[in-house]
């Protein structure tokens, strides 16, 4: 189980979480401008490094936030995590 | 005779107290403190078991973990029997009952010794190669016959009667292994004033320290220090013998089991049986030892043939001699200790052969000054013996020497196997032959043998200053080299417990496997339970040799975990039977009916009555319902509360409805979508206020939907002002149906004009004395209302209705009466891949922007021939489909879709479905197939809506005069008493007012003030002031908790808030609070809570939401040894039940 510090609560165990996928997929100001191409591509395609990964993650048994995630997809080692808006480390 | 091979004094058994235990139905004696396997030894039990493949004889190889022959079954009665349980860590009892293991009839006459004389078929890889024809043989008669004659003790066949928790546990250090190192380290560990624990897989700490009563530290003799040591760590130090430290995960959390009460003859019935601790520490340190190597020769797996310094550990531990005339074979000093050890006891030493050309150093010495003959430059070449060791023959060709015992060492490995799941760099370090962890480790683990360089690094290692510790009486040695160069002799084993031998291997590298994860996988050398314990280096080795590298350039297979195998049990824990999972009960209490599963609720399925069958009492039901009034519990749909002034825009922008013109009082059905396009979920959307709505949501979605509303919330539409919050326990509700639920409810609700109120809204006022928010809305096409109520009040309002004849139905009537108006249930007549045109809901679709309206676009989600939800009638009468069926044409092969419900009808009389049809709606009125295993079914299409389709019977009429009427009148709660444990009580307590308070931090501050406790802006911490109290939730949301009198909290929470932007929801009744207090309350808790609960990580005044096993609750330390945790009204059961297990050795008297 890993450990996440929660930028609010700091280290709590894997369980309180709930992952949340690739971080910094915006979703389009405008949908009904956006090709069927693009739109396919913002609802499916996301990156799978092998290696550091931006993530989201929400602290659902603790403080409820979305939060986004350095995690190493490797070692699962976590470098760093940060309130939404804050610039990734 | 009576334990014929015991010192006459010596040893730390307990001679005072005789232990008589069975093996193999033979009665036997020892001693309290000994092992099964030192008990056996001292009895001159050497043959314990048949080797896994070829059923060799095998005796005892080890004295410890790393036993690869001696696997017994224990029999603890029915339900208790333990197979493959290594003897040399079995601790003796009165009364212990031991079986020897794949062995047919009987220990000494094996039938299935004869695969010994197919051995050729046995070798690496047999299962690829010499079963392969015919094809069909292998599931009929080769698996069968080989999983009978290999394979090891047998699983037990009924369920395991004992009872097993779980522990988490924190540290600043955790200390593996109890030795020499591990004390010293845990001595400088705890002189820093750090939290350690420190734990042993045996029953006794102190290690190889054990072994050397003649060695003394700073004077003491080594077993007096350990006892000194272990009195020094005893009050700051956690120290858990028989602890296993079994496997190392990410985050530093090491897996522990605990063997609580396995040496026990009477356990008490309050005791686990085993204890798995999670413990998260800081920093670990390695204290593991090492593990002596056996040495590769033909016959070296004879009963008789041990271990040099398990000789030493029976000698010195157990006071039991290993043999009567014993010789030594090694390539290092340290077995010499062992030979003049032996002869100082009485032990004739044949003769030490050693594989060094030349030897010197003080241990040799004595050796040889005690006249024993050392023979040099000479190994064994080959054993005699049937059922025990009577010969080794010497490599020079022509000496054998008779004997009852061999003894050997072939150096000592590193015990790395927890640094290696640590995913730690191993480095090959030259001068030993051997891996050795980069870091972390300490003692014979980093390849240090000195004595006093083990103490001095582990104190260090603890974090204090190195300090010199004075060794005396230990011979000095000369370091072991790396092993000598392997020679692949065919019968020589390498693999005890795996039979795997250097022809194998050989076998392995002459078929082509280069990569020694390959050769491991296809010899199966050092795979199992045995984790290559005694085996890896030697295989290595072996590989080495045949492959022409060194072992470094050979590479080092993976250990996994665990180290030694661990119990379906322990892993289980409290997840079993009742506490498997939380089992969420609605508030109203259905006796006699029937429930099922829906989500993690229990609902009622329906009501029989007397001996009503299922069928009858379901038809009963509907009938009720569409002819006079039934009501059903809904307490389990999920319900949300949204506020803010941008909560309608917020509502439009998630469902698919256009909320901002809804008008308060008002209802609407609405879809909510995934991004894709495809429904997820629905549920009423009902306006509260201008800027308060209630939401409905299925009982299953309740959670996802939450967390789907706060992930737009908090990451894409940031700039709306709305706050959400969970009131699903808040509220109980009744759903009244039918025609005559108006003047049925109307006697009871004065300040709500039933009449008035049109389908599709929403009402406040009372029924009888209890408070109400009532709903318009139908999901059965009667007129009907859902009552949404204080859930204490819930069960009086639903006595009282019962007593006017109105029919309690449950989902399965509720299924069929929603079916017969065509009303999807998501999930059945959804998968995930249905649009709402799909299903006929294209009419709830806005012309504004929502989450999945873009995909909708989409061509593939425009296809006319996509999937849409149809009736289906079968020609005859009396079928009823069964759900999930395909159906076709008739012309092609595949399907056209499939029934999603299905239903016999007592409204029409007939059996009827709903299906997902390619292209349905434009083929209302074919007829199409059902095809089953007994014939094909013809089904006309239809309509999806049965009856009532142009919806006359939700009309509004106006409501007959009634005279009012009083509810019944309310039963007293009684709390559940909690069994006695005074150094931990458990209690709920009495219902408090509770508010979920929203906002921004300016109106925050306002709010404190209004309501006389201010909000705290630190996380995880809490305001007390006088008798109320504001808990820090998240960074905007705070639980403030005040006395029940004090109901108009909400009222002057909203008006302090001003302008400012708030929410304030009552959840009053959404949970229960228990208290747990007392010296053991923090320590109770973490057999289900995975936080530090330690005073310095939580402490006074911290709260925060967590889990509690599978429950989520708050957990809020209000003093020292006082927690409060709030939990939802249907977790609370097994909250209280986790707890009383956790509680349970805990209890009085
Ligand atoms: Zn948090």
């Amino acid at each position: 189980m890993l450990l996440i510090p929660c930028p609010w609560c700091g280290q709590r165990p894997e369980n309180e979480f709930r992952y949340g996928g690739q971080a910094g997929i915006v979703r389009p100001a405008d949908p009904a401008a956006v090709s069927d191409a693009d739109w396919g591509a913002y609802l499916y395609l996301r990156d799978n490094p092998k290696g550091r990964h931006v993530e989201r993650w929400r602290h659902v048994h603790g403080c409820g936030r979305f939060f986004n995630c350095v995690r190493d997809t490797v070692t699962d080692r976590i470098a760093a995590t940060h309130k939404p808006g804050e610039a990734a480390p | 005779m009576i334990q014929q091979f015991r010192t006459q004094a010596g040893g730390r058994v307990d001679r005072s107290q005789p232990v008589h235990f069975s093996f193999d139905g033979q009665p036997y004696e020892g001693y309290a403190g000994d092992t099964l396997a030192s008990a056996l030894l001292a009895n001159d039990v050497h043959l314990v078991g048949r080797s896994f493949k070829y059923h060799r004889p095998r005796g005892i190889l080890s004295a410890g973990a790393e036993e690869p022959n001696a696997l017994v079954t224990i029999d603890r009665g029915p339900g208790r029997i333990t197979p493959n349980l290594r003897a040399t860590q079995i601790e003796l009892h009165d009364g212990l009952v031991a079986r020897s293991q794949n062995r047919f009839p009987s220990l000494r006459f094996d039938l299935g010794a004869l695969a010994g004389l197919a051995s050729p078929l046995l070798s690496a890889g047999f299962y690829y190669k010499s079963f392969m024809w015919p094809p069909s043989f292998w599931n009929r008669v080769y698996e069968p016959l080989i999983r009978r004659a290999a394979g090891l003790g047998r699983a037990p066949g009924t369920p395991d009667p004992d009872r097993y928790l779980h522990r988490y546990a924190h540290c600043d250090v955790l200390i593996v292994g109890g030795g020499a190192a591990g004390l010293a380290a845990a001595l400088g560990a705890s002189a820093t004033g750090a939290r350690v624990i420190l734990c042993d897989e045996q029953p006794e700490l102190g290690g190889s320290l054990l072994d050397e009563p003649g060695v003394t530290i700073d004077g003491w003799p080594a077993p007096d220090w350990v006892k000194e040591a272990i009195a020094t760590l005893g009050g700051s130090v956690t120290l858990l013998p028989r602890t296993t430290a079994f496997g190392w995960y990410p985050g530093n959390m090491i897996g522990l089991l605990e063997r609580v009460t396995d040496h026990l003859a009477e356990p008490a019935a309050t005791l686990p049986r085993e204890r798995l601790w999670q413990v998260r520490a800081e920093r670990v340190v390695l204290a593991t030892g090492a593990i002596e190597r056996p040495l590769v020769f033909p016959g070296n797996d004879r009963p008789g043939i041990m271990l040099a310094g398990a000789a030493r550990t029976y000698l010195h531990r157990y006071g039991v001699k290993v043999g009567g005339r014993v010789v030594v074979a090694t390539d290092n000093d340290s077995a010499y200790r062992a030979a003049t050890d032996l002869h100082a006891a009485g032990t004739e030493v044949a003769g030490i052969v050693d594989n060094r050309p030349a030897v010197d150093s003080e241990a040799v010495e004595a050796a040889r000054a005690l006249g024993i003959p050392i023979r040099t430059g000479l190994t064994i070449a080959g054993t005699e013996g049937g059922m025990r060791v009577h010969s080794a023959k010497l490599s020079n060709g022509t000496d054998v020497i008779p004997c009852d015992t061999i003894l050997m060492s072939g150096g000592w490995t590193p015990s790395v196997h927890l640094f290696s799941q640590s995913r730690g760099q191993l480095v090959f370090d030259t001068a030993s032959g051997t891996y050795l962890p980069s870091e972390g480790a300490v003692g014979a683990c980093a390849g240090v043998f000195d004595l006093s360089a083990c103490l001095r690094d582990g104190t260090e290692a603890g974090g204090s200053e190195p300090r010199t510790f004075v060794v005396a009486g230990m011979p000095s040695m000369t370091p072991a080299g790396p092993p000598a160069a392997a020679r692949p002799h065919r019968s020589a084993f390498v693999d005890f417990q795996n039979d795997v031998t250097t022809k194998d291997l050989s076998t392995a590298t002459d078929e082509g496997f280069v990569s020694i994860e390959h050769v491991k996988r296809y010899t199966t050398a050092g795979m199992a339970t045995d984790q290559g314990k005694t085996s890896n280096l030697n295989a290595l080795n072996t590989v080495a040799a045949l492959t022409g590298q060194g072992i470094e350039a050979v590479g080092l297979t993976t250990f996994r975990p665990p180290y030694t195998p661990v119990t379906f049990g322990a892993f289980a824990g409290t997840a079993r039977g009742a506490l498997f999972a939380p089992v969420r009960l609605p508030p109203i209490a259905a006796p006699g009916a029937v429930l099922e599963d829906a989500g993690t609720w229990k609902r009622a399925r329906y009501y029989p009555r007397d001996d009503e069958t299922i069928d009858a009492a379901v038809v009963r039901e509907c009938i009720a319902v569409r002819n006079e009034a039934g009501m059903l519990d809904a307490s389990t749909l999920g319900k949300i509360e949204v506020s803010g002034p941008d909560a309608a825009a917020f509502l439009s922008r998630l469902y698919t409805g256009d909320f901002s013109r809804l008008a308060p009082g008002r209802c609407r059905y609405a879809v909510l979508l995934g991004e894709d396009g495809f429904i997820r979920d629905d549920g009423i959307v009902a306006r509260l206020a201008a800027d308060r709505f209630h939401v409905t949501t299925t009982t299953g979605g309740a959670a996802f939907v939450l967390h789907h509303m706060e992930d737009y919330l908090q990451t894409e539409f940031t700039s709306l002002r709305v706050w959400l919050t969970s009131v699903t326990e808040q509220w109980a509700v009744i759903a009244v149906q039918g025609p005559r639920s108006v003047e049925i409810l109307a006697p009871f609700i004065r300040d709500i004009d039933l009449g008035a109120m049109p389908h599709m809204s929403v009402r406040e006022g009372h029924i009888g004395d209890v408070s109400l928010r009532l709903f318009r809305v139908s999901f059965t096409g009667e007129t009907g209302f859902e009552l949404n109520l204080p859930p204490d009040q819930a069960q009086r309002v639903w006595d009282t209705l019962r007593e006017r004849d109105v029919t309690p139905y449950g989902t399965d009537a509720m299924h069929i009466l929603r079916a017969e108006k065509g009303y999807i249930i998501v999930g059945q007549e959804t998968d995930g891949t249905v649009t709402p045109d799909d299903a006929g809901l294209a009419w709830t679709i806005a012309n504004g922007d929502f989450v999945g309206k873009r995909s909708l676009s989409l061509p593939d989600l425009k296809r006319p021939d996509r999937k849409h939800l149809v009736g289906l009638l079968p020609a005859d009468l009396a079928m009823v489909l069964e759900e999930g069926a395909q159906v076709t044409d008739g012309m092609r092969a595949d399907g056209l879709g499939h029934v999603t419900s299905s239903y016999f009808s007592a409204t029409l009389g007939r059996g009827f479905a709903l299906a997902l049809i390619a292209g349905g709606r434009s083929c209302i009125g074919s007829e199409l197939s059902v095809p089953m295993p007994r014939g094909d079914i013809p089904v006309t299409v239809v309509d999806p809506v049965f009856v009532d389709r142009p919806g006359e019977r939700l009309k509004v009429r106006p409501v007959p005069t009634v005279q009012p009427e009083s509810l019944l009148p309310p039963e007293p709660w009684l709390a559940p008493t909690s069994r006695p444990a005074g150094s931990v009580r458990l209690a709920i307590l009495a219902p408090t007012t509770r508010l979920a308070i929203r906002a921004g931090g300016a109106a925050a501050t306002g709010i404190g003030l209004a309501i006389g406790v201010l909000l705290p802006t630190v996380p995880c911490r809490s305001v007390i002031a006088r008798d109320r109290a504001a808990l820090w939730l998240g960074p905007d949301e705070w639980l403030i908790v005040a006395p029940e009198e004090a109901a108009d909290l909400p009222d002057q929470a909203r008006k302090a808030a001003g302008d400012h932007l708030v929410s304030v929801v009552d959840v009053s009744h959404a949970t229960r609070t228990l208290e747990l207090a007392g010296p053991a309350a923090a320590w109770c808790l973490n057999a289900f809570c995975s936080l530090d609960l330690d005073q310095s990580a939580f402490p006074v005044g911290m709260c925060s939401r967590t889990l509690l096993g599978k429950a989520p609750v708050v957990l809020w330390r209000v003093a020292g040894d006082l927690f409060h945790l709030d939990v939802g009204r249907s977790y609370v059961p097994y909250v209280w039940d986790c707890l009383e297990e956790a509680r349970l050795e805990l209890a009085d008297g």
